[in-house]
């Protein structure tokens, strides 16, 4: 009586390693848009400041490195050594906009799972709708801090006493920026697939990215760390990106070709690696959680 | 034909879980567990005094299930609690993948939110509209077409623009079903989602649902342990017994034999009754200490038959005028009626047994389950129960064939009462 017929779905037990559902999350656009948006809007709800909260926030931080760490313990903020001008508040403010990028895209991602276990535990949409929405959420706020930046980089730049010069490696911004979101996604999933089952990284993760802001150029300048300990220094794939992003908004720096594609080498291979993962998770983690 | 398209095809399914404790632990647990095996000690992370009897057993939540469900049938799945159907329907929406065996899928699957999931309690209830949607696998697109007839059924209009934080608990379920109702999956999931709501909303869920599956061929899976929805909503049932498919086709037999398998010693002709702990006062004076269905070796009745049982009473007082009353419910435990014996005397310290005929020719075929209790009659015709054990004492109606008529439970129920006679019959001139 069963003609053979074609199902347009068919649920088994085995998994392809690289069946990975990117077509059918494509689909889903509306709904990572949607989450976007709930994201967005619900964090500034019922606050009278809004999304001025999204430039507040970096702008503080900014004022206090700049008197903790420019001023009192007087840290270089030179990535290379010469004597063109930088002004310690822009250097702060560039660190920091793309750390907060990085960590809270991090942090945010790396909770999947546990977050949207109500309602991942119900129904099926394509589990990676959820990390992609909030890293663009994060970049709503990343632009608006960006925008603040570029304000008062702008005003540097037309006072003309500073060595900010304008030049064609600000090309690579957009890349900068691409490559926070690959590195700081692949990381999250990768710890959201992980706490399904053990949540001690959930525990690292708050002060894990702490620490890891001590070991990353924000707070002071390249110049700071020893000749021999460079290569070593390197191998955490956010410093390229960030004296990288220095170097292309100010037109000096410090820009290593061979650290730069490690970076990117680095970033590409834990975003697949947590994609192969998050897919694999995905299938079962409820059963686990 | 199009209606005998196969939507969905479960094959050999089955589902393990582990037991005990594995999923949630820390990592150092884990190691500390791991090196204290490789070094032969005793499992630190263990509760003292305890033995980890089930550890790393394995439970089959499903057991190998097959069967194939056709465009526009509407299945209730029934079982008790941890037959599995829980897990069925998570595996069917994907939520988890199974341990073996294929299931195949001829459309997008809906599953109805349970209440509240994926809402956002600082959205509008607009907002969520849209939300809900696109997590049920709605475009904008979609939900844009159908907004005005989502909002008029949840009527909820008033409050639409209102953030959902503020709306009560009936009126989140009715936004969440609104929104499932209207989505255009060719496989829709309701797991109980009906248990909140007023009345007059889950009869309207429940038209729409039938509705929409008959006029536009949707296929629905509904789990339910309320037995009177099933048979509203649903056209064949599945019951689920451990994992396994104990019966797939007929509603009323299906929930009959579900009725068995929940009473665990299906059939029997004899309780014992005396240890069974009573409610209220029930048991204080006057105790049922056995019932039996006498000259049978299953309570099973052909047509006709009276029905024989009997009563061993024991009592503490002494009783003038008592009397017994037996209730007939149906499979699911709905009330039929009640029928009561003559006066009868008790005396304190004795032992009596009492033989009854029961006349329930009226009833038609079916599995029945009957309540006993004692009761004493005031002279207001108020009644005091001196015992009622609580026992459910299932029996089955058999073969029983009307010689006028096919007896079609759906459409009259379980009694029926002696033919109606004509006082007169006259032709009528205009």
């Amino acid at each position: 009586m069963s003609q053979p017929q074609n199902f347009k779905t068919i649920i088994t037990s085995d998994h392809k390693l690289f069946d990975l559902h990117l077509k059918e999350t494509f689909q889903y656009r509306d709904l990572i848009f949607l989450f976007v948006k709930r994201d967005f809007v619900a964090l500034y709800k019922q606050t009278i400041l809004g999304p001025a909260w999204a430039v507040i926030q970096p702008l503080l931080t900014t004022v206090v490195f700049t008197i903790i760490f420019g001023n009192l313990a007087n840290l270089t903020t030179a990535d290379i050594e010469g004597n063109l001008f930088l002004p310690s508040f822009l250097f702060y403010m560039s660190g920091n906009i793309c750390w907060a990028y990085f960590s809270t895209t991090l942090q945010g991602t790396s909770n999947t799972f546990l977050a949207n276990s109500a309602t991942m535990g119900k129904v099926y949409y394509p589990r990676l709708v959820s990390p992609i929405a909030t890293a663009l959420s994060k970049l709503i706020a990343f632009f608006i801090q960006f925008v603040m930046f570029l304000c008062f980089w702008l005003y540097y730049i037309l006072r003309g006493d500073t060595g900010i010069s304008i030049t064609p490696m600000l090309l690579l911004v957009p890349l900068c920026i691409l490559q926070m979101i690959i590195l700081s996604v692949g990381c999250g999933i990768i710890i959201s697939s992980v706490t399904t089952k053990y949540r001690d990284l959930a525990m690292l993760v708050g002060f894990g990215l702490q620490l890891w802001q001590y070991g990353s150029p924000i707070a002071y300048g390249l110049q700071l760390v020893p000749d021999k300990w460079m290569s070593f220094y390197m191998l955490n794939p956010i410093s390229p990106i960030i004296t990288t992003f220095r170097y292309a908004m100010f037109g000096f720096g410090y820009f290593d070709l061979s650290y730069y594609i490690y970076g990117w080498g680095v970033s590409l291979a834990l975003f697949l690696i947590g994609l192969i993962i998050f897919s694999r998770i995905e299938r079962t983690f409820m059963d686990t959680i | 034909m199009r209606m005998e398209e196969i939507m969905l095809k479960i094959d050999n399914v089955s589902k393990k879980y582990v037991l005990g404790q594995l999923g949630g632990t820390t990592l150092r647990d884990e190691l500390q567990r791991f090196s204290a095996k490789i070094h032969g000690r005793e499992d630190p992370t263990k509760t003292i005094g305890t033995r980890d009897y089930n550890k790393g057993e394995t439970f089959m939540a499903l057991n190998g299930i097959s069967f194939e469900v056709k465009k526009g049938e509407r299945i209730g799945i029934i079982g008790h609690n941890g037959a599995g159907k829980s897990t069925l329907l998570k595996l069917i929406s994907r939520v988890t993948a199974p341990t073996g065996g294929t299931i195949c899928l001829n459309g997008r699957v809906a599953s109805m939110l349970e209440v509240g999931t994926g809402f956002h309690g600082e959205l509008t209830g607009r907002e969520n509209i849209y939300m809900n949607g696109a997590i049920l696998g709605m475009t904008k697109k979609e939900i844009d077409a159908k907004i005005e007839d989502i909002i008029e059924f949840s009527e909820c209009r008033q409050f639409i623009d209102t953030p959902v934080k503020r709306y009560s608990s009936g009126m989140y379920v009715k936004l969440a079903f609104s929104v499932a109702a209207h989505l255009d999956s060719e496989i829709m999931i309701m797991d109980e989602v009906l248990a909140v709501g007023d009345m007059a909303f889950q009869k309207k869920c429940l038209e729409k649902m039938s509705d929409v599956s008959k006029k536009e061929g949707r296929t629905i899976l509904y789990v339910s342990h309320n037995m009177n929805t099933i048979r509203q909503l649903c056209d064949r049932v599945i019951v689920l017994d451990h994992g396994i498919v104990a019966f797939d086709g007929n509603i009323e037999e299906g929930i009959d034999i579900y009725m068995g398998i929940q009473a665990g010693e299906a059939l029997s002709v004899e309780y014992n009754l005396q240890t069974i702990p009573r409610l209220y006062q029930f048991g204080e004076h006057l105790l049922i200490t056995r019932f039996r269905f006498l000259n049978k070796q299953e309570p099973v009745y052909y047509s006709e038959e009276p029905i024989i049982i009997a009563l061993n009473l024991t009592s503490k007082i002494n009783l003038e005028k008592v009397n017994v009353v037996i209730t007939i419910k149906d499979s699911s435990y709905n009330k039929i009626g009640m029928t009561l014996s003559d006066d009868f005397s008790i005396y304190q310290g004795k032992n009596q047994m009492l033989t009854l005929k029961l006349i329930l020719d009226t009833l038609s075929p079916g599995m029945y389950c009957l309540g006993i209790s004692i009761i004493s009659i005031y002279d207001n015709k108020e009644h005091y129960a001196y015992d009622d054990p609580g026992t459910k004492i299932l029996f089955e109606i058999k073969d029983k064939n009307y010689p006028d008529i096919i007896w079609h439970k759906e459409y009259w129920g379980n009694v029926r009462f002696p033919n109606m006679q004509f006082v007169n019959s006259e032709l009528l001139y205009p």
